[in-house]
């Protein structure tokens, strides 16, 4: 097994390029906090360093935090196939999916935990341990100076018990916990805070394109800008749902004459990716107009421009951490019709800052009255847009963590 | 010379507390036995973040969305809080008015809500800032440069902390500047119908109104 490994070049980001997205007083209170912190170290621990949303996140908010002042490390836990394999049937199954695990299982999961604790170091003050793949970590905290914290980005309001009651005891040795929706707590021994995912305004997913780049996207992926455009960013996972959107839109095209973009990657911790991708496919058919496209994860300007060319963006997940992709979607004006699973609800507050859908029929239903009542679907767009500026931004998650790190620092 | 008028940051976290409430009966109960800290995040501190939703009170939005009992979430919402100058005023209110309802609708405190309310509370963490105002300019001048955050803790949970009918502006422009005219009209733009951004413009045409240029 290779050693865990440290991300390094990392975007060279610093908090005042965020004046004026969120306001020079906001700047000066995030300042202060800092200053308390300065000099104090913190490592960040996830399993993957591209593709999905916890990457994504710490690529932004690592530079974040160093240039505020806390010296931040983020490690990489490495593992093998079959660890992944675990590791993606505990995701799967702390999502609602059905579990059969071998007793095998446990001790892959528990030895690479064990082999990537050996190699690692923990004498920071703060520790944050990202998901269930380094939970295990958590075994070095006796004896090490540290505030350790484990952050769960997944939805766990319909988490599989014996998965669950396997994972928590190793929860509770932890400082405190942070989750993305009050929902998915459960009524842990140790603190657990609230911890909205957020999005990164001046990322490249995010940022502002110029239409002639968003024109030549479209053009490259053979979409017809001149018609609807229905998209669904997520990478091929069935938690997604790509299969239903398909539906979805079959039922939309009987009415509209618009197409489909299904456009992500695979994860490198997702193994179930490619098996999704065929039925995802197999599901569309020859329809020339959907399009698949299985794009690699640094295509973050491309799937900017398919957002932002977008007449409509659609999150149809049967489960859901957050669901960042949302928040992206609303940050660029766009009507969003999602399913009300997960964090989506925080986002999407229905008929104000998007559609929240139950079903199938409910996702083409509420797509096809928003492409027929497009100054509806403009004003939803902007309400969306106000509310991800002031919850969802990544600067509001910088502040969070610092205040979590002083609150523990204090001892309350 | 007058004293002046220190602008303090607060900042919050929030905690996610175990009670949930899953119907009516039960959410009287919690409003009951949850933390002063719960009752004041969910009254004093939503008025922080909702402005896309009917009611400011998170109480009463989940009565109204997840309970469709409209008539007992309007009492719960229309609490005039800047009469209330204690949290276990503000509990004693709210778990009455839920009981009050059970007790005349009893079908209604055992159906269960669409989703349930899981209580939470802030932490505050405050850090006094190199800001200060002598004079009405200087303080429209502060309110200006200081986020939202700063603004809500000294307008709107100032009254609790202090346990005033008041706010730290007007509680400010009173003693410090004699101005109790002014004090009074800055203590009464209404909190409840209006975001924060729109609060502080009020404060700041209140104020100009008042003198400050």
């Amino acid at each position: 097994m290779n050693a865990p490994t440290t991300v390094g070049a990392l975007s060279p980001l610093k908090l005042a390029d965020y004046a004026p997205v969120i306001g020079d007083g906001e700047i000066a209170e995030i300042q202060h906090l800092a200053r308390a912190l300065s000099g104090k170290r913190l490592k960040m621990v996830n399993s993957t360093a591209v593709g999905g949303g916890v990457a994504e996140i710490l690529n932004r908010l690592v530079p974040l935090l160093n240039d505020v002042g806390l010296t931040t490390r983020w490690e990489v836990i490495t593992g093998g196939e079959e660890f992944f394999a675990v590791t993606k049937a505990f995701h799967n199954a702390l999502h609602g999916a059905p579990y059969q695990g071998r007793p095998e299982w446990i001790a892959a999961f528990l030895n690479t935990n064990e082999a990537n604790r050996q190699r690692m170091q923990f004498d920071e003050e703060f520790v944050v341990i990202h998901d269930p793949q380094p939970i295990g970590l958590v075994n070095s905290r006796d004896g090490a100076p540290g505030r350790w914290v484990w952050r769960c980005h997944i939805d766990l309001s319909h988490a599989n018990q014996d998965v669950w009651e396997f994972l928590r005891p190793f929860v509770e040795k932890y400082d405190a916990s942070l989750f993305s929706s009050p929902a998915f707590t459960h009524g842990l021994s140790i603190p657990q805070f609230l911890f909205y995912p957020t999005i990164d305004p001046l990322a490249d997913k995010n940022r502002d394109l110029e239409p002639e780049y968003i024109r030549k996207v479209l053009e490259e992926f053979g979409i017809d800008a001149k018609r609807p455009i229905i998209t669904q960013i997520s990478r091929f996972d069935r938690l997604k749902d790509p299969v239903g959107v398909v539906q979805a839109y079959r039922l939309v095209k009987k009415y509209h004459d618009c197409q489909l973009v299904l456009a992500g990657g695979g994860a490198s911790d997702d193994p179930e990716g490619e098996a999704v991708l065929a039925e995802v496919r197999e599901a569309a058919g020859k329809d020339k107009d959907v399009h698949i496209l299985n794009l690699p994860p640094w295509s973050h300007s491309e799937i900017n421009a398919l957002q932002r060319g977008s007449t409509i963006l659609v999150q149809k997940s049967l489960r859901e951490g957050f669901g960042l992709t949302v928040s992206e979607a609303l940050w660029k004006k766009k009507p969003v019709v999602a399913s009300a699973v997960g964090g989506i609800p925080s986002q999407v507050i229905h008929k104000l800052t998007g559609m929240l859908v139950h079903s199938v029929e409910g996702c083409a239903y509420q797509i096809r009255y928003l492409l027929s009542h497009p100054d509806f679907a403009r004003q939803i767009g902007e309400y969306g847009h106000q509310h991800v500026r002031e919850n969802f931004l990544i600067t509001a998650n910088l502040k969070r963590y610092l205040l979590l790190f002083l609150i523990l620092q204090r001892g309350r | 010379m007058a004293e002046p008028f220190q602008f303090v940051a607060a900042s919050y976290l929030i905690r996610i507390r175990t009670e949930r409430a899953q119907t009516l009966r039960e959410m009287a109960q919690h409003l009951r036995g949850t933390s002063d800290e719960s009752i004041f995040y969910h009254t004093f501190q939503s008025l922080e973040t909702h402005h896309y939703s009917t009611f400011s009170s998170d109480f009463a939005q989940w009565v109204q969305a997840a309970c469709n009992e409209h008539a007992l979430a309007e009492q719960m919402a229309t609490v005039d809080l800047r009469g209330i100058v204690s949290l276990s005023d503000l509990r004693e209110k709210l778990a009455g008015f839920v009981e009050e309802h059970v007790a005349a609708n009893p079908a209604s405190g055992e159906r269960k809500g669409f989703e349930p309310f899981h209580f939470c509370e802030a932490v505050e963490m405050t850090v006094p800032l190199d800001d200060w105002a002598s004079s009405l300019a200087e303080l429209a001048d502060g309110i200006r440069r200081q986020s939202l955050h700063t603004l809500h803790y000294h307008f709107i949970t100032s009254r609790l902390r202090l346990k005033l009918e008041t706010n730290d502006f007007s509680h400010w422009v009173q003693h410090s500047l004699g101005r109790s005219d002014l004090a009074e009209r800055l203590n009464g733009i209404d909190i409840y119908t209006n975001t924060l951004e729109g609060v502080r413009e009020e404060v700041l045409a209140t104020l100009a109104a008042g003198g400050a240029q």
